[in-house]
């Protein structure tokens, strides 16, 4: 390693350029974009000097889109919020219900656990459309179709493996005797429970928390086909969206933006928990 | 398994809890995925019936023939045509692509470690929206890509919207999200090695070339079959890239087994034929999934082991 020539630094250095090249590109070019306007965007050839404007973004953040026809409403911030509200409360709702499984899995082993924690995670495998489908009907039929609940109950199908395997592996790493001892010292099994394997498998939840959010955000098939415009996030939304708006890109740029920020940000904030998170645990980096 | 386990460590303060307690902590998560079961058994009866929601008075159970007429329908043969090709390039590339770059920042650099975090925003992206984001750069009218083409004299070149390029253009999407995944994988996985077999080989001087092929590559084996078994479950499935790109056009070049089943159910309304494309779907990921989480639970309990 010591002796590298400068052919092979050059080498490596043209094949790390490209590869920044490759995966930051569409990124940058995108967020470009959204602060132009179509005159600008259809230039040939097309060209990085450009003024910046806002006004894509305040036609998105005020709902109100000009066209050459007209104004049109649009209801983005709706789908921005949509998104907001699915994926926290599917987190919420997963984590109250993973927990205390993953608890339960990793101590407290019992007669057929391992199938139970198996089949959980077979879910995570399986088609989205096989259950989706015959679950239109169904939801037709008990009144679910086009609900915020219906949509986080179905959201559950991603979140709740994630963090049920997730947790599972933090809890597993705590040792036993700190929580016997804690019982020995005529605590109950529920105060044990809050006061030494929360707090101490507490970075993990956290962890799971936030990679099942994103998930959960970026997730398209599922609300796709169970909602209606009104309940729609934004990855079911931009792709209305451009239907919707004609040629106006400079506007569906500026939407692609702002839907990809919130996970970035998470991305960033939490990226030491994420290799674990992604490879279910599997690797311990 | 478990009872193995149990006499091997008694932890006798949690006798009393032994009974109900695990069942009641793990019932709320076990119902809410069970209610999730019952659509699965449907879509089981789905495949075994005549079903078209258009014509519901001639709804019947048909038994096996809708599995029975994929054997002389084409269109069957060619969802599963394209939706192996598309798997199979696309953990191809993205293997190689992901070791490659896995190799090239595997030193653990400052900047090595800014370029690993900076590779994650693809990852981070929904790939629907990263489908549109491709999609607004390889528009035909102003399309970025479209103007590099036309660079290298590639005038036209239409990507998404011609048949002969509308796969080449799902795949480089898909490579773009999904490469940095299989590298951050491969990358714990080349930082977790052993360092003494490379020091030896480094003191006796062998050449870089044969440690690669005979230490790095074999000890890495593991992680790069579970990345592999992990993509390809999740490509053969693969539908938000395809369904946001070209909703499976032009023509039925893209359409794979869940866009297929997906346009069967919505377009055509044949859910009996829907249900039966996603049962073959789901007989080959229960397949591979099972081999993955066995793979997978092997190399957990290795890294457990040596931590």
């Amino acid at each position: 390693m010591e002796h590298t020539s400068t052919l092979e630094k050059v080498l490596r250095g043209t094949a790390i350029t490209l590869v920044i090249l490759f995966f930051m590109f569409p990124i940058f070019w995108i967020f470009l974009m959204s602060f132009q306007t179509n005159e600008t965007i259809l230039r040939v050839p097309p060209s990085i000097v450009f003024d910046p404007t806002l006004s894509n973004y305040t036609a998105l953040i005020t709902g109100k889109l000009d066209t050459a026809a007209g104004t049109l409403e649009i209801s983005f911030m709706k789908n921005l919020w949509n998104s907001l509200f699915l994926s926290a409360a599917s987190v919420a709702v997963g984590l109250v219900l993973g927990v205390p499984a993953a608890y339960a899995f990793a101590r407290l082993k019992f007669r057929g656990s391992e199938d139970i924690a198996f089949t959980l995670l077979s879910f995570r495998f399986a088609p989205p459309l096989l259950v989706l489908l015959p679950l239109t009907i169904y939801f037709q039929q008990i009144g679910l179709a086009d609900t915020y609940l219906g949509l986080i109950w179905v959201y559950q199908l991603i979140v709740l493996p994630l963090i049920l395997w997730i947790v599972r592996g933090y809890f597993e790493d705590i040792p036993a005797d700190v929580e016997y001892a804690y019982r020995i010292a005529g605590h109950s099994w529920g105060a044990t429970f809050r006061k030494i394997a929360l707090p101490l498998a507490g970075p993990g939840i956290a962890a799971a928390g936030l990679l099942a959010f994103i998930f959960a955000w970026n997730n398209f098939v599922f609300a796709l086909v169970l909602a209606s415009a009104d309940k729609q996030p934004v990855t079911v939304g931009a792709l209305a969206f451009v239907t919707a708006s004609g040629i106006q890109y400079g506007q569906v740029a500026a939407g692609i933006v702002l839907s990809i920020l919130p996970t970035f940000a998470l991305a960033l904030y939490a990226q030491r928990y994420l290799v674990e998170g992604l490879s279910l645990g599997a690797v311990k980096g | 398994m478990s009872d193995a386990t149990m006499n091997q460590k008694p932890r006798r303060g949690f006798r009393v809890s032994r009974g109900a307690l695990p069942y009641l902590l793990s019932l709320p998560a076990l119902l809410t995925c069970i209610g999730i079961l019952v659509p699965f058994f449907t879509a089981v009866a789905y495949s075994l019936q005549r079903y078209r929601l258009s014509q519901p008075w001639a709804r019947k159970w048909n038994w096996g023939e809708n599995y029975l007429n994929f054997l002389s329908d084409p269109a069957f043969w060619n969802t599963l045509k394209v939706s192996l090709t598309y798997a199979f390039l696309t953990v191809g590339i993205e293997l190689l692509l992901g070791l490659g770059i896995a190799l090239l920042l595997q030193k653990r650099t400052r900047f090595n470690n800014f370029v690993s975090i900076m590779l994650l925003m693809p990852l981070m992206t929904a790939p629907a929206l990263a489908s549109l984001m491709w999609k607004l750069m390889t528009n035909p009218g102003f399309g970025i890509l479209s103007y590099f083409a036309s660079l290298i004299g590639l005038h036209d070149f239409r990507w998404a919207s011609d048949p002969s390029t509308a796969m080449l253009t799902v795949v480089l999407v898909d490579i773009w999200v999904y490469t940095p995944f299989i590298m951050i994988l491969l990358l714990a996985g080349l930082r977790s090695l052993p360092q003494q077999p490379f020091e030896a080989a480094a003191l006796d001087g062998v050449p870089r070339l044969f440690v690669f092929w005979r230490i790095t590559l074999p000890m890495l084996t593991p992680f790069l079959l579970t990345a592999t078994l992990f993509r390809v479950i999740e490509s053969i499935q693969q539908f938000d890239i395809i369904y946001a790109m070209t909703q499976g056009g032009p023509g039925d070049k893209l359409t794979v087994f869940q866009v297929e089943a997906y346009l069967n159910f919505f377009q055509s309304t044949n859910v009996g034929r829907s249900a039966a494309l996603l049962m073959i779907l789901w007989a080959i990921t229960y397949i591979l999934s099972n081999i993955f989480i066995k793979n997978w639970l092997r190399l957990r309990e290795r890294q457990r082991g040596e931590a």
